[in-house]
């Protein structure tokens, strides 16, 4: 063999040697894709103004998540899109009339505080989305409690359900988004394309947002409501409000859910839980968004709870396992 | 039909089986590592200046876990030094001068009786060199006969789940009846009824023509598996075909199975058939840095600078050596460094394939764990190893881990 080959160096690494090539961009592009649907409802119904407040939490997020580790001189991190979703998200829980400022505002607590401050990508503990969200709302209760459109303050069609007024909205105008409510949220029809987009690409899995979905309907159809027929009430709670678009597109966020199979069933059931208690309840008209921060403290611990069973080891052994323990403690006493 | 295991992967499979197979000219001289195998390492039968014969043995070592080593060319012995062994490190290696002769020197085949015998197979197969030539290299006699008794099925590994590699799929199509005489050879060795043959389902030709030759008389079932990594892994192979789960850091033989590989049953059928030890191997040679993938029979202790040079040399410049499959297959340093028993592929790689991400962030996005066939939380693993917490890192019984990469 020629000279030249021996004196190549040759790269050594464990194995493996290949590698998936599905990395966090590629998943961060499809979520973006995924809420195509969304924003093009969203501008039909309430104008382009929407589209430039998307931008601008996309713009903002990753402007601050640029700078934040910049300052501190991190790697720069904005290429994997993970700051633009969360910008993106963060608008699309507002109501159509917030000024750019308040959600420059929130992107700057979404990104620094709740997620940059405890080390960035897949470290934070809440939802930025949601946790700016709840900052927002708390600092301007006044502007962003009510859905204002062309200057005229509309009803959403939660606060007609837990109020004596009748609801004027049909369950399938409901379900293609004939309502007033955030951006984001009012097309529940826009909002599934998005979800089997999301599920096809393998980004996201049913679980969760089944969990969450199923519990509302099945506790909305239980308890029912004066006024209501049992399915259309269920039909309703399930359409209004962020019931489809947060258990979607936020319980399903990587860094603050469980990933082990029942802590993500125990995660959702409790969200769609916790939302119906603060619905019935509560003093807010939704308790989505509330909901999933609640639970979002849950997950390490439900994770830790929910080991999975370890290949080879049967259910017998685990009996018997502890029949020993219990023995050994017998014998102790 | 074949039980479904949890997790697994689908990679980009980069098969190519469809070459014929071609065969690497022995080179001008040949390496015999003296460790082919787990267990003792050799120690030379030879001397500097001694006329060698091909399959003739050179190196042994008395020690019950070893496996023998024989001359892959016959010729004279120039140099008994440390040579670059394909695992790294160097190893005490038999260089021969080839003179292209091939002067055979081979066992009596077994006779029909012997055959019949199952220590007669055993002493056999140790004599032959027989290892498990998936890449464990463990000594198969040794396998079977810690085996007897307590196996009730033994399994034939031929899922190939490794991206590249097509030398299992080649012998299935080449040698059909020679393996399953083989696979009967081990049947009887063990002292079980039958032996079930896993293959996944994309060699579909190779299962159709096993089937047309009657498996059931040699004891042999040939049970189609899903196609799905690492459906070759020991554990899957058991778990796919009884729906047994080995235990926690035991073996399959702990709940009544043995795995042998496609190439080890084959192996077995050269040494008792045609009286051969093991030499030489059909090997797959790939990666963006060769011209292009062949699958070709190779004598052991070729160098891989000569196999390099035999596939028509580089295109482009490799980066990496890939031994084995790229998924669990480890790097050689050097193209000194020669092919032994358990090589059943080497891929050039070249940077683009060279794909290393230093320092990871997990998003913790869990698709570690839905194709963990382990039913592991690497996810947590990788937290606790960051912090190398130990303590943690056991509780999460990273020990079950058999690194097949799935997770990445």
């Amino acid at each position: 063999m020629s000279e030249k080959n021996e004196r190549l160096i040759f790269d050594v690494a464990y194995q493996p040697q290949v590698r998936t090539t599905i990395d966090t961009r590629r998943l961060m592009s499809d979520v973006i894709v995924a809420m195509i649907p969304v924003a093009i409802v969203a501008v039909y119904r309430y104008g382009w103004h929407v589209l430039v407040l998307m931008l601008t939490g996309m713009a903002s997020a990753t402007f601050f998540e640029w700078a934040y580790r910049r300052l501190l001189h991190k790697s720069i991190t904005i290429d994997d899109f993970s700051a633009a979703v969360s910008g993106l998200l963060l608008v699309m829980v507002l109501p159509p009339q917030t000024p750019w400022w308040m959600i420059v505002i929130g992107t700057f607590f979404a990104i620094v505080v709740v997620k940059q401050l405890y080390g960035g990508i897949g470290k934070n503990f809440l939802n930025p989305a949601l946790a700016g969200r709840a900052f927002l709302t708390a600092s301007y209760a006044g502007t962003l409690t009510v859905v204002i459109i062309d200057g005229t303050t509309m009803a959403t069609p939660l606060s007609y359900l837990y109020s004596e007024n009748p609801l004027p909205f049909s369950v399938a105008q409901n379900f293609l988004g004939k309502i007033p409510g955030s951006i984001g949220e009012i097309s529940s029809l826009a909002i599934l394309l998005g979800a089997a987009y999301l599920i096809v690409r393998k980004v996201i899995r049913w679980r969760i947002p089944a969990c969450v979905i199923g519990s509302v309907a099945l506790i909305s159809l239980v308890f029912g409501h004066a006024g209501y027929g049992r399915i259309e009430w269920m039909l309703h709670n399930v359409l209004s409000g962020g019931v489809m678009f947060t258990g979607i597109f936020m319980a399903t966020d990587y860094a603050t859910s469980p990933v082990t199979r029942w802590g993500q069933a125990i995660y959702g059931i409790g969200i769609g839980a916790l939302t119906m208690l603060i619905r019935y309840f509560g003093g807010f008209a939704e308790g989505c968004s509330y909901a999933i921060l609640i639970m979002n403290l849950t997950t390490w611990a439900l994770d830790k709870a929910c080991h999975r069973h370890q290949f080879g080891v049967s259910k017998e052994d685990i009996a018997a396992a502890k029949a020993a323990k219990k023995a050994a403690k017998k014998e102790a006493v | 039909m074949a039980y479904k295991f949890k997790g697994g992967v689908h990679p980009d499979y980069m098969k190519s089986p469809q070459t014929p197979v071609t065969v690497i000219a022995p080179p001008k001289q040949v390496v015999i590592p003296m460790a082919q195998h787990i267990g003792a390492p050799c120690k030379p039968l030879v001397k500097v200046g001694d006329y060698v014969k091909m399959y003739q043995k050179i190196g042994e070592n008395p020690a019950p876990v070893s496996a023998p080593v024989h001359a892959s060319v016959s010729g004279k012995v120039v140099a008994i030094e440390p040579r670059p062994h394909p695992l790294g490190d160097l190893i005490t290696a038999v260089v021969i001068e080839n003179d292209f002769q091939d002067t055979p020197e081979l066992m009596e085949p077994l006779t029909e009786e012997q055959m019949k015998d199952p220590e007669a197979i055993l002493q056999r197969i140790r004599e032959a060199g027989v290892v498990g030539m998936g890449g464990a290299m463990f000594p198969t006699a040794l396998k079977i006969r810690g085996g007897i008794g307590k196996v009730d099925t033994l399994i034939i590994n031929g899922a190939e789940c490794e991206p590249y590699l097509n030398g299992d799929h080649l012998t299935m199509l080449n040698f059909p009846e020679q393996l399953l005489k083989g696979i009967q050879l081990a049947r009887i060795a063990q002292g079980v009824e039958k032996a079930y043959y896993g293959i996944e389902k994309n060699k579909q030709d190779a299962i159709d023509l096993l089937n047309s030759l009657d498996p059931a008389k040699y004891g042999v079932e040939i049970v189609p598996e899903n196609v799905k990594y690492p459906q070759g892994g020991e554990k899957m192979q058991v778990k796919a075909i009884t729906n047994r789960e080995v235990k926690p850091g035991g073996l399959p033989s702990g709940v009544g199975c043995n795995v042998i590989s496609t190439r080890t049953a084959y192996a077995i059928y050269q040494a008792c058939y045609e009286g051969k030890s093991v030499v030489e191997r059909i090997v797959t040679y790939g990666g963006s840095a060769l011209a292009a993938p062949v699958n070709a029979l190779t004598r052991v202790g070729t160098s891989f600078a000569h196999i390099a040079e035999q596939c028509g040399g580089f295109v482009k410049t490799p980066r990496k050596i890939v031994l084995g499959g790229p998924m669990m297959g480890i790097c050689a340093t050097s193209l000194e460094a020669v092919n032994i028993k358990g090589t059943a592929g080497v891929l050039f790689f070249t940077e683009e394939e060279d794909k290393n991400i230093e320092d990871p962030v997990c998003i913790r996005c869990g698709k570690c764990i839905t194709v963990c066939p382990m039913n592991l939380e690497p996810v947590y693993m990788y937290l606790y190893y960051t912090k190398r917490d130990f303590d943690m890192l056991e509780k999460y019984h990273v020990t079950d881990c058999f690194e097949c990469g799935s997770c990445t």
